[in-house]
């Protein structure tokens, strides 16, 4: 089976939607690059996005379809509303979620809203495709996660993969589904591999996955904190504590039943988020679990996330914001 | 031109040249940090405006800002300890490389979203009227920025409100990957101030001197007619979007072409004009140089912050359980 990146996965994925359907279009900045260079030769096609994500796609399937944008994001992000709602199947590229902030009216008033608020005769299929996470010393403005802040908002579909193979697998379904969805690539993660299968089919949005099974405590990891619970789990199986380990994937909607099956059966978990923990997902998942499974608990539900400050950039700042593998064995061996 | 100002503008373009190939070097060989951008091409630009400045007039730069701070006169060796991520640095590591800033040298911010410090500078301008005050307030941006919201809307603003204020555009060439030529909709850049009535000049931005005269004058008028003035300074990126990029869609011959027009070469070329011989101008250089090689030999010494200086700093007052 071919072994790809989460950066190929997600390529394919594009191509893919782009070949079945051509409805799909892409719209972003320097998703192509080397606009306005095209007579000389080798300048087309030069980005591909800052991670070169897109690459290859302009010289596939052409300008009219895969358009570079200037810096105009509330702009392209209100056109693709409008090219959702009349047939086409947009997808958006905001270069780092930290920019959500200058459109972010398109997604939470227009994209969200237009379906319950007309009457529910429209639909708005819309992708948007975005960069987020800390560990790259980007600073305060590029690596911030934001996830609750789409998911806080009624009409928005939140998904957030950790590895490649769901990485292809939710964004062919991301692109098929008919409501405006945030797909959140993590920086980090871009590089990483495993195994995808050229025929896989699309992933339902708001299935989870348990990524590793266990008895004794349940770790709750969002995208990038699987890495830690994975590397949490193996130091904690050698003093016998058998953790399960738990990748949401989606956010809205959220897979409940797996969470609280999980829960039913260690009565111990911990959520790892990244991001500030303040009305964040981790916060979310820890309410919805103290809700709906009180009584399963043997402790409180433990919460790892980021402090409530910016992400910093001078490195030791940064690794100290960021979860970690220590922090859930510390956590864990306290239960 | 007094001849303390000369050497200043000469010793400024210099430093922001030699500061910048440094960084090019520790970019290759990845002894710092996180994204670097950098602005050979635009020394013209940084030290003419600033020339034309007073020590604590507001600006506000973005993610390219090295070449601001230092013509802002900010501490060589603290900008430099900012970019290596060391406690010492001029925001205390927090920032980087895109963030330098030091609001006791009237930087509002180094911001790294396109657009944003136009309206942030407004607001400074803004205060200033209120207050009577004197101090001038100036934005940078570059040719991509015209296109956000952000910068329209500011500019509406100031033309209504009568603010005295500059909004100085870099127009060197390239948005990231994407050519200028390609993504205005107006023949000239500056034709995008008409929209809004608003006084523009453009000029060579290669021309330290052009730059600090155009300033200059633009600085009195719209202290005297109470108006925000628009500035186009064209010049040329030679750097790549950010160190790192492969720069595939700069065409070789267009690099060649633009090293004509090399800012420090015209003001070496300039110099004599101006009554700098060559000794003197080799002296300034020198300076410069030792300058940037001692604030690099102190940046790489200094101290880490400790992980715990993350929590510091986030509000004015708040509880400190509660972060
Ligand atoms: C709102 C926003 N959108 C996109 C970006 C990503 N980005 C960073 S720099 C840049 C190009 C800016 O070009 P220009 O304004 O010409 O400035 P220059 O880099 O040439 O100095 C873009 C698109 C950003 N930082 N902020
Ligand atoms: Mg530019």
């Amino acid at each position: 089976m071919p072994i790809k990146t989460v950066k190929e996965a997600i390529n394919d994925a594009l191509v893919q939607s782009f070949e079945n359907d051509k409805n799909v279009i892409l719209m972003g900045e320097d998703i192509a690059g080397g606009k306005g260079r095209e007579q000389y030769q080798g300048t087309q096609d030069a980005w591909g996005g800052p991670f070169g994500v897109t690459q290859g796609l302009f010289t596939k399937f052409g300008a009219e379809r895969v358009r570079d944008t200037t810096i105009a994001e509330a702009g392209f992000f209100g056109a693709a509303v409008g090219a959702a709602m009349t047939g086409l199947r947009p997808i958006v590229e905001l270069m780092y979620v930290d920019f959500a902030g200058v459109c972010f009216d398109q997604m939470m008033n227009q994209a969200a809203k237009v379906r319950y608020m007309f009457g529910g005769k429209q639909k708005v299929p819309m992708v948007v495709r975005t960069v987020v996470g800390a560990g790259f010393r980007a600073g305060s403005e590029h690596s911030q996660t934001l996830y609750s802040l789409y998911t806080h908002i009624p009409g928005l579909k939140v998904v957030a993969p950790y590895d490649a193979y769901d990485a292809k697998g939710l964004l062919l379904a991301s692109i098929q589904d008919d409501d405006p969805v945030i797909f959140m690539e993590h920086k980090r993660l871009y590089m990483t591999k495993c195994e995808v299968p050229d025929d896989l089919k699309p992933i339902p949005l708001g299935k989870g996955k348990i990524r590793k099974s266990g008895n004794d405590i349940t770790i709750i990891a969002i995208q990038r904190m699987n890495l830690f619970a994975e590397e949490a789990a193996k130091k904690l199986a050698e003093d016998s504590i058998n953790c399960e380990i738990i990748d949401p994937r989606t956010y809205s909607p959220l897979d409940e039943e797996l969470i609280f099956e999980s829960v039913k059966k260690t009565g111990k978990v911990i959520v790892v988020d990244e991001s500030n923990p303040k009305c964040s997902l981790a916060s979310e998942i820890t309410s919805l679990i103290s809700e709906k499974c009180f009584s399963d608990l043997k402790s409180p539900v433990a919460k790892i996330t980021a402090p409530h400050t910016p992400v910093p950039f001078s490195p030791p700042m940064e690794d100290y914001y960021i979860p970690s593998a220590e922090k859930i064995i510390n956590v864990a061996k306290n239960f | 031109m007094d001849k303390k100002k000369l050497n200043w503008i000469y010793k400024k373009l210099f430093t922001i040249r030699f500061f910048e190939e440094r960084i090019k070097k520790i970019a290759k060989e990845k002894t710092v940090p996180g994204y670097l951008h950098t602005c050979i091409g635009s020394e013209a630009i940084c030290v003419g405006v600033m020339a034309a400045l007073n020590n604590d007039d507001w600006i506000s730069s973005t993610y390219r800002n090295h070449g601001h701070a230092i013509a802002k006169d900010c501490d060589l060796k603290k900008i430099t300890s900012e970019i290596y991520g060391r406690k010492t640095g001029i925001c205390k590591g927090r920032g980087g490389s895109m963030h330098i800033s030091d609001f006791d040298r009237g930087m509002l911010g180094s911001f790294g979203i396109v657009a944003a410090g136009p309206p942030v500078v407004l607001g400074a301008a803004l205060q200033e009227k209120i207050n009577n005050g004197k101090k001038m307030s100036v934005s940078f941006f570059g040719d991509g920025a015209i296109h956000n919201g952000a910068f329209h809307e500011a500019a509406g603003l100031a033309q209504l409100w009568n603010i005295p204020m500059l909004f100085v555009c870099e127009n060197n060439g390239y948005a990231e990957a994407t050519a200028t030529d390609w993504h205005l909709n107006t023949k000239e850049l500056s034709d995008i101030s008409k929209a809004y009535d608003m006084k523009s000049y453009q000029g060579n931005g290669n021309d330290v001197f052009e730059v600090y005269k155009i300033t200059n004058e633009a600085i009195i008028e719209s202290k005297n007619n109470e108006i925000p003035i628009f500035l186009e300074f064209k010049n040329y990126r030679f750097s790549g979007q950010y160190e790192g990029d492969t720069q595939l869609y700069q065409p070789k011959e267009e690099i060649e072409e633009a090293k004509n027009n090399d800012p420090i070469k015209l003001a070496i070329e300039n110099s004599i004009n101006h009554g700098l011989n060559a000794d003197k101008l080799e002296e300034i250089k020198n300076i410069a140089l030792n300058e940037v090689n001692e604030a690099f030999k102190y940046a790489e010494t200094q101290p880490w912050p400790d992980p715990e200086d993350a929590l510091k700093e986030v509000y004015v007052s708040y509880p400190k359980e509660n972060i």
